[in-house]
């Protein structure tokens, strides 16, 4: 019984792995709360604006665009287990990203981290600007980076895709690490301590949930290829996919 | 012919994200797979033991059930909205097939 006891009090006392998804309630100071907000607001403002513009010249991309939110919106909804005993969860915004471009995914990542933080407490309305910075700037920003230079590297668009949205997952949550780090640094060793700490556990825990995110998001990439050839011809997606496969929007139906 | 691959293809891809998502259930013995949030809290505290949040959430789901339903309800608006618009799409391109022969 004393050993029973004993172990329990060891197993809840040993340091557990630690790594944040979205940054909760009231845990950054006002300061960087402010900052980020800051930071955040003329991503998200640009995002509209180009969301609206694309819209108005192309009013059938909304239902695209539609697709974009409800894959962020499925995905940041899966809390999958990963090998360090936690779980955590894709966030979507890649596919988007490449897509629409990155802040169009700002906008539509925000949505959700505040539906999220308003409804779930998942994450904060103080933190709302850090969290987006993290998942709704850095990521995007990564997936649609990652997506050009691979396209420019002649790598197919299937891993290009791949590449983008899983590394845009794994980049926010490094980009949540540092803002932790940032506003909490370890008194001995400052901010890079506590960066490693952040880091260190999480790190592992992201990356089978990294390829998971790729993986989804290629499975979407591959039915829009099949399925909606005349969007991605209007987003510019298509072109170089058309010259190299020939006619794939022919075959779509059969 | 496309379809037939396309399904395949997104079925190997699948089997992998199950395959990650299977393999820490049997490898990481007696885990419940906690969220990750609340574990930032915990170090958070441990660099900074004075901290002291803030602000609380608006609300909060009262327990699990509340929380799981609205999460449930969150991906199934979401695959409803990817299944609508897949279906609509195929049904369009499977017309245009049939016009042509």
């Amino acid at each position: 019984m004393k050993l029973a006891a004993f172990t329990l009090a060891v197993i809840l006392l040993l340091p557990k792995p630690t790594y944040a998804m979205h940054i909760m309630e009231g845990f950054l100071p006002l300061p960087w709360a402010v900052f980020w907000t800051v930071v955040s607001l003329p991503f998200v403002v640009h995002g509209v604006l180009s969301i609206s513009k694309k819209v108005a010249h192309n009013p059938e991309l909304k239902l695209l665009l539609g697709v974009s939110g409800a894959f962020a919106f499925v995905l940041s909804a899966l809390k999958i287990p990963s090998v360090t005993g936690s779980s955590s969860h894709p966030t979507g915004v890649g596919l988007g990203a490449v897509l629409f471009g990155p802040t169009a995914m700002s906008v539509i990542g925000t949505i959700v981290l505040f539906f999220q933080a308003l409804l779930l407490a998942h994450g904060g309305l103080t933190t709302l600007g850090a969290n987006a910075f993290a998942m709704a700037i850095v990521g995007p920003f990564v997936a649609y980076g990652v997506y050009k230079v691979s396209r420019g590297m002649g790598i197919n668009s299937a891993l290009a895709v791949f590449l983008a949205a899983a590394l845009g997952n794994l980049l926010t949550y490094v980009t949540t690490s540092a803002q932790l780090a940032l506003a909490f640094p370890a008194e001995v060793g400052g901010v890079l301590a506590s960066l490693t700490k952040f880091l260190s556990i999480f790190a592992v825990t992201q990356i089978p949930l990294a390829i998971s995110e790729g993986l989804l998001t290629v499975i979407i990439f591959n039915f829009l290829l099949a399925y909606s050839p005349r969007e991605l011809t209007l987003l510019k997606i298509f072109s170089l996919q058309d010259k190299r496969k020939g006619s794939v929007s022919s075959d779509a139906g059969a | 012919m496309l379809a037939v691959t396309l399904a395949h293809k997104n079925l190997l891809l699948l089997a992998f994200v199950v395959i990650l998502a299977v393999i820490p259930l049997f490898t990481v013995a007696d885990s419940e797979f906690p969220g990750a949030d609340g574990r930032a809290e915990e170090t958070i505290l441990e660099l900074s033991p004075g901290y002291q949040t803030w602000v609380d959430a608006v609300w909060e789901p009262p327990g699990g059930e509340t929380e799981s339903l609205l999460f449930a309800l969150q991906a199934a608006l979401g695959s409803g909205f990817l299944g609508y618009y897949f279906g609509l799409r195929r049904g369009e391109a499977r017309k245009k097939a049939d016009a042509k022969s």
